[in-house]
């Protein structure tokens, strides 16, 4: 399988393609990975989750850099401090960013698109926010800079969850 | 020639959960503990961070997304070594020796807690094809592969179950006198034998309990250290490690991995009589014969001789080899990827006349070690030593 | 930092590749046993001269082995040596070689090797499920996100804040679908892909298109590392490691402005700093970028110093970047071109740089004399850069 003169090195690279059907056909084995962990959430993001569930979106203010650190942190990063006070946030903000996703989580694809993206909160200092969905909107109306406020789920659903927001839309005027 | 310092060290206590902090929190304790140790402001005066981490042991794909902010590393070069601390160390060594650095922060812990499986993860290292089917499919655990090799290390040298028993003993008794320790016991040999066999001839009393705990390290070139502190220095003055073959069926009896990395480490520092040379000596326990071939391996020992120490009382703070003082991982827990660091703690802290009641007059030069449990061969040997 | 007290300086004398295939039958152990195997076949040394091995592999959640670093030893001829892993996520591919450069340059040891491996096939229905557990659990993970939408926030923050045009970025792909024709390990060369083709590829998560995307990948690459006191007795061309540099970012990625790659300029500046360049632009004659995306080799560019921002998308169109070109980019085919198991992105990334400089690249060889190169590779939730500046002297 001499190609040397065809190609530069690396010279006769060794590999056995395979195709998806071949899988099968070759010996192989199977086996799922257990893998099951209970991460504690800490002290800031228990108490981010937990406001969550009040329908209120919360910070905290590090006293140097006078950021509010949204998701919440006991120690800001850049100072290597730790954080001050808790500050709420009125939870509406602007898009950051946005994506049109036509795949799922598993890749498998899907007619009607997703739409995400991160929101940079009103009240904490340029892009500090967090990902979420973007809903009420067309693909073609979603803009970076749109104004938009949060759609909270009803307060029974509320658990402590980023999904106690179903999503951002456009700010109403 | 740049030598390396250790200038600050810093660790939380080590407990059986940690459930009011998720890890950040955690590694954040005992980063600014060795920072305030160290007298240096991360942010400023750091030039190099490195994390010692699993993924499986996190739960997270690509660990090394979530390490810098706790430890000041944000915009900053950071790097994870998927090792034991000591392997962490020695990069960090390594990159101070070439220049590249002048001051590294290396960061080692464990949060196993908050793993639910450790019996299937710790599994999940064994070769999936040739090793895994024969424990998964009777939903055997894991740890059987102690067991062979402790029945093979006592047969090759005829060690008695007795001897690594005294083990088991001798060290949790030492935790008694280590803050930090959360399995200290006073317990005797009797309770070790009625403990009964977990996996032949390993008993249940002879493998050590999991712990939750981080330490920081924060390592300097020797003339930037100088500069900063007035306390005296403890310097690493040799650092090995060496992987065998990672099939289970072609271990070693005798911990050939330490003895590779020992001949790195004592070349480097000068050690040619391990016995005369080294005061303190902290080791890897977690199963108590491994405390046995260790020594064994680090020449502390003849083969076999091992075992006769630790029976007549030699091993330990009133012993002629002052062994895991700090209580090894029977005492302070199986701090998993952490408890390499964990005996460099011990080890720093003995050369610099901060161990309290478990002080050893005169330590001078001292020698910490690891190993990666469980399926492994692979270990690392660090020399320190006060040059004043 | 005393960039300038290096202990002994380090050369590249050999190195190796698998061939790069959605699925290879070999194991990870074989995978990376042929990689070693040609990079030491290339430095004329066998595994007996290593005095350590340095291995990168990226999640081990593909192969679904715990601790793979350490099941991959003996593949990647570490049994009885001194054996490391190292893992930076997708910079691993050219960070490995940083670690394997300061077990060199510290004076610890004289000859390495660097192997990087990678089996994305293993992990069934599809790699991506692999890389749901790169997410924050509490925060990112419940939205059930895909990798793709992290691509495409920041293509899409880049575009608006430097007014890229997706027609630009997708030239990128076009470039390095047919520089990859050049290479034996290539397993997504295309001598006929159009713009056409890449624009009309069906949406993923837009602006990400299909053919913007290089595909899970198979593959192992290997380099040997040694000290200057023997590089001349195992080559005439030893290609020197003159500038390492290296930048991790805030784990909050919802915090920082995707726009521009801030820790990859720092990691940069590290490197040009200890390679003594002070006009990266005029003194580095190629990039080797990672460019897992097409839009992620022009904010590389940028990110790097190469180019001001939004500048590398004008570059492209002009055509400057081609292998031909006043500054050469990508010229082995790229991940996009070659494919990506991510840490084995080390054989086109320091492996292409090598061979370049070596000028032993054959058909993929630049065109202008060169005598600097530049590689580099991005990881981890986009927080991660390393960078490596190679010389030949």
């Amino acid at each position: 399988m001499s190609k040397a003169k065809e190609f530069g090195p690396p010279l006769n690279p060794r590999g056995r393609r395979l195709d998806a059907e071949d899988l099968e056909k070759i010996p192989h084995i199977r086996a799922k990975a257990p893998a099951k962990y209970a991460w504690a959430a800490g002290t800031a993001i228990s108490r981010f989750l937990e406001e969550l569930k009040n329908g209120r979106i919360i910070g905290r203010k590090c006293a140097r850099c006078h950021r509010v650190l949204v998701p919440p942190r006991m120690f800001c990063e850049r100072c290597f401090q730790p954080t001050t006070e808790w500050v709420y946030l009125p939870g509406t903000g602007v898009v950051e960013t946005f994506s049109v996703s036509y795949i799922d989580t598993n890749a498998n694809r899907i007619k009607e698109p997703i739409l995400v993206g991160t929101v940079a909160f009103d009240g904490a200092p340029p892009h500090c926010g967090i990902m979420h969905y973007f809903g009420e909107v067309s693909p073609e109306e979603l803009k970076i800079g749109m104004p938009v406020e949060p759609v909270w789920k009803p307060k029974e659903e509320r658990v402590g969850s980023v999904l106690d927001i179903k999503y951002f839309r456009p700010r109403k005027k | 020639m740049r030598d390396v310092v250790v200038l600050g060290i810093g660790s939380t206590a080590f407990t059986s959960q940690t459930p009011e902090v998720n890890w950040k929190e955690l590694i954040y304790d005992a980063a600014v503990k060795a920072y305030t140790d160290a007298q240096i402001d991360p942010r400023r005066d750091v030039d190099s961070f490195v994390t010692c981490a699993e993924d499986f042991w996190e739960g997270f794909s690509i660990f090394d997304e979530f390490t810098p902010d706790q430890l000041g590393a944000a915009l900053r070069p950071m790097m994870t070594v998927t090792g034991d601390g000591l392997h962490g160390l020695a990069n960090a060594y390594m990159q101070i020796k070439s220049g590249i650095a002048n001051i590294v922060v290396v960061e080692a812990h464990s949060k196993i807690s908050e793993l639910l499986t450790y019996e299937h993860v710790t599994e999940l290292a064994f070769d999936p094809i040739y090793e895994r089917p024969l424990s998964a499919e009777r939903e055997v655990h894991p740890y059987y592969v102690a067991g062979l090799e402790m029945n093979l290390y006592l047969h090759a040298t005829g060690t008695t179950e007795e001897q690594c028993a005294f083990v088991a003993v001798h060290n949790r008794r030492q935790a008694l006198m280590n803050p930090l320790a959360p399995y200290g016991a006073r317990i005797g040999l009797q309770e070790i034998f009625n403990s009964g066999y977990a996996f032949t001839p390993l008993k249940r009393w002879e493998i050590a309990s999991r712990a939750d705990g981080c330490i920081v390290f924060v390592l300097a070139a020797a003339e930037i250290a100088r500069r900063l502190t007035k306390k005296p220095l403890v310097y690493i003055e040799g650092i090995g490690w060496s992987s065998e073959s990672p099939w289970i069926a072609a271990r070693s009896a005798d911990a050939g991995y330490v003895r590779r990395a020992a001949q790195i480490a004592y070349r480097h520092a000068g050690i040619t009589d391990p016995r005369r040379q080294i005061d303190v000596i902290e080791v890897e326990d977690r199963f108590a014969f491994k405390e046995l071939q260790h020594l064994e391996a680090l020449g502390l020992a003849r083969p076999g001789e091992a075992g006769w120490l630790a029976q007549s009382g030699a091993l330990g703070r009133d012993g002629e080899l002052k062994v895991n003082l700090s209580g090894g991982s029977l005492g302070c827990g199986d701090l998993i990827e952490a408890s390499g660091l964990q005996r460099a703690l011990e080890i720093v802290l003995q050369l610099r006349g901060e161990a309290g009641a478990r002080q050893v007059p005169n330590a001078r030069v001292g020698v910490a070690q690891s190993w990666r449990g469980v399926p492994h061969g692979t270990g690392a040997v660090a020399v320190f030593a006060r040059r004043d | 930092m005393n960039l300038n007290k290096i202990r002994k300086d380090v050369a590249v004398v050999g190195a190796g590749m698998t061939i790069f295939a959605r699925r290879l039958q070999e194991t990870g152990k074989e995978m990376s046993w042929e990689a070693a195997k040609m990079a030491l076949d290339e430095a004329g040394l066998t595994l007996k001269d290593i005095d350590a091995v340095i291995v990168g592999s990226a999640p081990d959640a593909f192969d679904g082995v715990h601790k793979k670093g350490e099941w991959l030893l003996d593949g990647a001829g570490g049994t009885n040596k001194p054996y490391m892993r190292v893992f930076t996520g997708g910079g691993t591919a050219v960070f490995a070689p940083i670690a394997g450069w300061w077990h060199v340059a510290s004076g610890m040891f004289q000859r390495v090797l660097v192997v990087c491996e990678e089996k994305m096939s293993s992990v069934q229905p599809h790699a991506q499920s692999a890389f749901a557990h790169i997410w924050d659990p509490i925060l990112d993970r419940p939205l059930k996100p895909n990798l793709v939408w992290i691509f495409a926030m920041e293509m899409q923050r880049y575009m608006y804040k430097y007014n890229v045009r997706y027609e630009d970025i997708a030239l990128v792909a076009v470039k390095n679908k047919r520089n990859a024709v050049g290479h034996p390990c290539a397993q997504l060369a295309d001598p006929n892909i159009t713009l056409e083709d890449v624009i009309n590829s069906e949406p993923m998560a837009l602006p990400v298109r299909r053919l913007d995307i290089s595909p899970p990948s198979d593959g192992a690459s290997a380099i040997v590392l040694v000290s200057e006191d023997v590089a001349y007795e195992h080559t005439d061309t030893p290609v020197w490691i003159d500038g390492v540099g290296w930048c991790i970012d805030t784990t909050m990625w919802t915090n920082r402005d995707l726009a521009f790659p801030k820790f990859v300029a720092k990691a940069a500046k590290m490197a040009y700093e200890m390679a003594g360049i002070k006009n990266p632009r005029k003194e580095i004659d190629f990039a080797e970028p990672y460019d897992p995306f097409d839009y992620k080799e022009l904010q590389h560019l940028e990110g790097l110093l190469l180019a001001e921002p939004g500048e590398a998308a004008i570059m492209t169109r002009e055509g400057k970047t081609q292998r031909d070109g006043e500054f050469p980019v990508c010229p082995s085919g790229g991940l996009l071109g070659v494919g990506n198991p991510i840490a084995a992105a080390l054989g086109i990334k320091i492996g292409e740089v090598y061979w370049q400089l070596a000028r032993k690249a054959g058909p993929r060889q630049v065109k202008k004399d060169v005598r600097t190169g530049v590689a580099q590779a991005w990881g981890d939730l986009m927080q991660f850069s390393s960078v490596v500046v190679m010389r030949r002297r």
